[in-house]
């Protein structure tokens, strides 16, 4: 019998920064689709994930999807340049970020600095084991 | 959002800065069951003798945003217009079986959670036309939530006040502590929103971000 595993893609800062917004929520979306779980060595801006939370939810349907489960560490500024300030806007460091189908992923502990997830391989995450909340 | 977007963006806070327009919106942002509409409420009755929306255990009770124009707050001679917008509470999954655990049918429970995933996208749509957030976060739950660092960095970025509150405080297991040290960089208010304690102390803290 062959053995099941969660498949992990690790997208290097590289990659990701030769990609436009679209594209990155495309790669992240398609591969928690299929099950994956996708590990951004450099994650998303706030911006973006607004927009990846926004994507997840037009994409969710009853039956085959029910979210995602993103975890990353808080942002940390970056000293503004004197473009941000005109622009009036702080520019933010992304940090390493972790998506996952919510179906799959559960998070077990979370502080500042330490995330502690579980993967299940089965397609959902067994009973008693979910948090209940659509959050 | 492009360039142009932040040019126009940016243009836009200083316009407002230099103009000091009459009513800056301010959303109540958070995640589900946090108790926004509750003290949505509040602030509303509190000052305009109205009310903003229904409330319920169930998540996701509110599914559009709600905006109260022209709300006038006053605290110790500082006078604020505000229009406040109630917005549906974020998530990143929605699942209809979560809402048939609270006894609603699987058809109920399809729509409402259709209706929710709408109601997500409507409130991170508005984060583009806000002047301030106040996040309301639950003080029962842990607060390293992917929705609140969403907000938080959001707010952050576009260089605009914000406050949390850190709500149910009338709840024994409350723990505003831990939101304060989530989040040490931001004014963390606690309050029972239901129970309206400390709910001077938030009307401070609005005059102090959004008054200035």
């Amino acid at each position: 019998m062959e053995a099941k595993g969660v498949q992990i893609d690790l997208i290097s800062e590289d990659i990701l920064s030769a990609m436009d917004t679209g594209d990155k929520i495309r790669l992240i979306l398609d591969g928690v689709q299929m099950g994956n779980v996708i590990v951004l060595e450099k994650g998303l801006t706030p911006d973006e994930e607004a927009k990846l939370i926004q994507t997840t939810m037009t994409e969710i349907s009853a039956e085959d999807f029910s979210g995602i489960e993103i975890e990353s560490y808080p942002d940390r500024m970056a000293r503004p340049t004197w473009v941000d300030r005109v622009l009036g806007r702080r520019t933010v460091r992304n940090r390493l970020t972790v998506i996952g189908p919510a179906n799959k992923m559960k998070t077990v502990k979370r502080d500042r600095d330490h995330i502690s997830t579980v993967v299940y391989q089965d397609d959902k995450i067994p009973d008693g084991q979910q948090d209940g909340k659509t959050t | 959002m492009g360039v142009i977007d932040k040019i126009k963006s940016g243009f836009s806070g200083w316009m407002k800065k230099i103009f000091k327009k009459e009513a800056a919106r301010i959303g109540i942002y958070g995640p589900p069951n946090a108790g926004k509409t509750t003290l949505a409420n509040r602030l509303v009755r509190d000052w305009c003798g109205d009310a903003m929306g229904a409330v319920s255990e169930v998540p996701h009770e509110t599914r559009r945003a709600h905006m109260k124009k022209g709300v006038n707050v006053q605290h110790n001679g500082t006078s604020l217009s505000l229009d406040i917008i109630d917005t549906p509470g974020l998530a990143t999954k929605i699942d209809f079986h979560d809402f048939m655990a609270f006894g609603l049918s699987e058809e109920e429970s399809k729509r409402r959670a259709k209706e929710a995933t709408e109601g997500v996208i409507e409130s991170i749509k508005w984060l583009d036309e806000l002047d301030g957030v106040i996040l309301v976060m639950d003080a029962t739950e842990d607060p390293y939530t992917q929705v609140n660092i969403v907000v938080v960095g959001n707010m952050e970025a576009r260089d605009l006040p914000i406050f949390i509150a850190a709500n149910k405080i009338d709840l024994p297991e409350s723990a505003p502590t831990k939101i304060a040290s989530a989040f040490p960089q931001h004014q963390v208010v606690p309050i029972s929103a239901l129970e309206g304690k400390n709910i001077e102390k938030l009307y401070e803290a609005m005059a102090s971000k959004f008054g200035g």
